[in-house]
């Protein structure tokens, strides 16, 4: 199946912006998270569609998976 | 009385009441000056001071505003902004929290720090510095860790929480504590670059979506420390929220956080599932007559 990964702030340097990736069926968000060399301490925000979702959510032919860092700060 | 309410309308240029006798009137009657904004709000007399909110703001909205108890918890890089901003707009009561002192390396961002003041209580800066711009505005400071063990009789009252705070975990504390009270929060967040700000009403729990995949520690705040300009833009979003809780007006961020970035300059909009339960807040009842337009 083919998804799109988007990347925000930090998680860009030395990534991309947007790139498609071809994965097969059942693969989660937290495999492409390791697989871009992150871990998941480092992520804020798991977004597929423009909506929140689960390290966990399985993905779908012709997702958009987005990913932000965790920002706490005040 | 009849004579303290008088008195201002006699002064009155062009419906707005002057600093000048607002002063007079705190020194005639042996009040205080948010007695007398009070007073003058109350008979639908608008100081000058808001004289270029008018149009937005209606006089009855300016004292829903002045009625208004904010709880601003950090006095750091979002809350310097934010309480500079509570006070200008007129909001009446701020209980400002914050255990820290000054120390040179905020010098470079929050507001409320200046070369002479390090070392001294941030929430002393903030009574301070709200004394000097808006008298007429009453500042609680409170020299403390927010936490559980204290947070409900902090909160007691309040009738919007703004989370300045700089550690997630004292956070979820405060969001698990609003949602008990039922008091409306609005969050924000800033690392470098990058920010974020969402509300949570009575019976949300965005806040604590928004930190579900985390686990200890702080975000890219640690790497990235943060410049003069992110706390500032992230506050006045946040103060935007606020004074919209309190009117009851405009679209506020409710289920969904907006994601900035201001290094390429963009913002993004993250969605979050809504309540199992739908709370109308503010209520309808007693909505004050808004301005025109």
């Amino acid at each position: 199946m083919l998804i799109t990964v988007k990347l925000f702030a930090t998680f860009r340097n030395g990534r991309f912006k947007v790139a498609g990736q071809a994965l097969p069926p059942g693969t989660d968000c937290r495999t492409i998270v390791l697989s871009l060399g992150l871990t998941e301490e480092e992520i804020g925000v798991v977004m597929v569609n423009g909506r929140h979702a689960a390290l966990d959510y399985v993905l779908q032919e012709s997702d958009t998976l987005s990913l932000f860092p965790l920002v706490g700060g005040g | 009385m009849t004579k303290l309410l008088t008195f201002p309308v006699k002064q009155l240029t062009g419906g707005l009441l002057a600093w000048t006798d607002q002063c007079a009137a705190v020194e005639r009657f042996g009040l205080n000056h948010a007695a007398v904004e009070g007073l003058a709000l109350e008979k639908g007399l608008l100081p000058a001071r808001y004289q270029r909110n008018q149009h937005m703001i209606s006089v009855a909205e300016q004292l829903q505003l002045f009625r208004s108890r904010i709880a601003v918890i950090g006095c750091g890089g979002l809350g310097g902004y934010i309480i500079e901003e509570l006070a200008r707009l007129g909001v009446g009561n701020i209980v400002a929290i914050d255990p820290d002192i000054f120390e040179e390396h905020n010098l470079n961002r929050q507001l409320l720090a200046t070369p002479h003041n390090l070392g001294q209580a941030k929430v002393e800066a903030a009574l301070k510095r709200v004394n000097e711009i808006n008298p007429s505005v009453t500042v609680i400071p409170v020299r403390d860790f927010f936490c559980t063990a204290n947070g409900r009789e902090l909160l007691s009252g309040v009738t919007v929480v703004v989370d300045a705070l700089d550690s997630i975990s004292s956070r979820l504390e405060l969001a698990e504590i609003c949602t008990q009270m039922q008091i409306p929060m609005v969050h924000g967040a800033i690392g470098g670059w990058y920010g974020h700000v969402a509300t949570q009403l009575p019976g949300d729990t965005t806040v604590q979506s928004i930190y579900r995949n985390w686990v200890e520690g702080k975000g890219i705040e640690k790497e990235l420390g943060n410049p003069a300009f992110t706390p500032a833009v992230v506050a006045s979003l946040q103060v935007a929220e606020i004074c919209k809780i309190v009117l009851g007006r405009g679209e506020l961020l409710r289920h969904r956080k907006l994601s900035i970035d201001l290094l390429e300059m963009e913002i993004q909009e993250i969605s979050y599932d809504g309540p199992a339960k739908v709370i109308c807040f503010p209520s309808c009842e007693n909505k004050p007559e808004r301005a025109a337009k």
